[in-house]
């Protein structure tokens, strides 16, 4: 194969992928952050015996969980508004499909590490006076999280990359800055590769890093 | 002499499984009582009712005169808060430890305190290095508890329940998972709290405990008291056929004198 590959206009257009780049971050950032800690809200809610709060956790974990974020995106971009009279921004319905696909996920990360605290913990708190709450935040949580720590990671990681679903509505990140080169300047052999080495780039040493913490928590265990 | 926990007609079941059978027990302040029976005769729901990590089907339980939750047309209501306080009231040791694994030592014994009581800090660090003392493992402070042995695990959640100033201390098998040598040291700190004047509620196997420690045994057989006296007469010369079996079986493989 001899195709001659052609870096220097990617070069060239650097602040077109940076301004994606900025825009792949916001994304992942706000879709972490709500749907982790989404995530836990209804993971608790999930693993708490009263069913007025189970049972809508559940439905909402079995709602999210098997609708593709992809479609969830463009409901909310084009059905969403039609429905409600109310517009959403790329950004908003891109930011609704994958924070609500990653709650729904992470709770059910979450619901696994509080079960799998052993029942001894919850006797031990509960003896010395604590309430469910007092038990839950200083006792069961800590070792929970502790516990899913590897599991979240993963998500997060499925977090940062889903955040290119955003551009089938035109939000402004990497992939869609890619393709706005790759039409301009018909390489779209350079532009996509490109987004691939960004992705690789940013995430692989990132992913490093959580694992030393990994092994740096699970010591104090031993 | 107060009466510091008292049970009456106390009733246990889970469905259609009567544990308990209609308990009544009066213990005293400054009295160590030990708990005898077989698997499934209900000593460890009897004290998992006292300070209800169960809570009774029917009956009542009087903490230091005062009778827990609220009798409502007959049938007993209790508050989660109201358990919570009671709870705080009286110490619990388990058979499995249950030490909070992220936790240092230190912070194992002055969590009830902070987070229950609400004791300053300072306060609470004192208190704990206190009872860390009491229980010979001043020294072990800063440790996770994966670092200790058993029978220090077992002393750190001595220490942790004595940290709240209990009224009472319930011993739920504390030795029953401890390798043999690790048994003398958990029992040498139980009976020094005992000559130090905290009442306890013990369940064990350990009839030598019963009889060198306790002030009264009660034998508990298919959820009732079916037996109960001073250790010395009641271990010795046991009155009923049931009971005999128990002591035998428990001396079966005794070393020869």
């Amino acid at each position: 194969m001899d195709y001659n590959w052609d870096f220097a206009t990617l070069f060239q257009n650097w602040r077109v992928f940076w301004i994606g780049l900025q825009g792949t971050l916001l994304m992942f950032g706000v879709t972490a952050v709500l749907g982790m800690s989404g995530g836990l809200v209804i993971g608790i809610m999930r693993y708490m015996k009263t069913p007025i709060l189970a049972w809508p956790a559940r439905a909402f974990v079995e709602i999210f969980r098997n609708v593709p974020v992809l479609v969830q995106i463009i409901w909310f971009y084009y059905a969403f508004p039609i429905l409600t009279g109310v517009e959403t921004s790329p950004f908003l319905a891109a930011v609704l499909g994958i924070s609500l696909n990653t709650m729904a996920f992470s709770a059910e990360i979450y619901r696994a590490g509080i079960q799998s605290v052993e029942k001894g913990q919850w006797e031990a708190g509960k003896a010395i006076g604590m309430s469910f709450a007092q038990t839950m935040r200083r006792i069961i949580l800590p070792v929970a999280l502790k516990r899913v720590l590897p599991a979240l990671t993963n998500r997060g990681i499925e977090v940062f990359k889903m955040s290119t679903l955003a551009s089938v509505v035109a939000y402004v990140e990497t992939l869609n800055q890619a393709k706005l080169i790759a039409d301009l300047n018909y390489n779209p052999i350079e532009s996509y590769t490109a987004v691939a080495v960004i992705f690789f780039v940013v995430l692989y040493p990132v992913v490093q890093a959580t694992y030393v913490i990994e092994r740096k928590l699970s010591r104090s265990d031993q | 002499m107060t009466e510091l926990v008292k049970v009456k007609n106390l009733h246990k079941s889970f469905g259609t499984l009567d544990v308990l059978k209609g308990i009544n027990l009066t213990v005293e302040a400054g009295e160590t009582v030990v708990l005898l029976g077989s698997s499934g005769s209900g000593k460890s729901t009897l004290l998992r009712c006292i300070n209800f990590m169960e809570t009774p089907t029917e009956g009542r339980v009087y903490l230091n005169g005062e009778a827990v939750g609220d009798d409502v047309n007959g049938k007993m209501r209790y508050k989660e808060a109201d358990l919570c306080k009671l709870r705080s009231r009286i110490g619990m040791v388990f058979q499995h430890f249950n030490l909070f694994p992220h936790m240092s030592v230190l912070q194992n014994v002055m969590e009830g305190q902070i987070t229950v009581l609400g004791r300053r800090q300072e306060e609470a660090k004192d208190k704990s290095m206190a009872q860390l003392q009491r229980v010979g493992l001043a020294e072990k402070a800063s440790e996770y508890p994966s670092r200790l042995s058993g029978g220090q695990k077992q002393r750190v959640a001595i220490a942790r329940a004595l940290a709240m100033d209990p009224e009472v201390m319930l011993f739920d098998e504390v030795t029953s998972a401890l390798d043999p040598e690790l048994v003398g040291e958990v029992l040498k700190t139980m009976r020094q709290l005992a000559e130090e004047g905290m009442t306890m509620i013990c369940v064990t196997h350990e009839l030598g405990f019963a009889y060198h420690v306790a002030n009264r045994v009660l034998f508990l057989n298919q959820g009732e008291i079916h037996e109960e006296g001073q250790p010395q007469a009641l271990l010795k010369t046991p009155k009923t056929q049931r009971m005999r079996e128990f002591l035998d079986g428990h001396a079966l493989f005794k070393l020869p004198e």
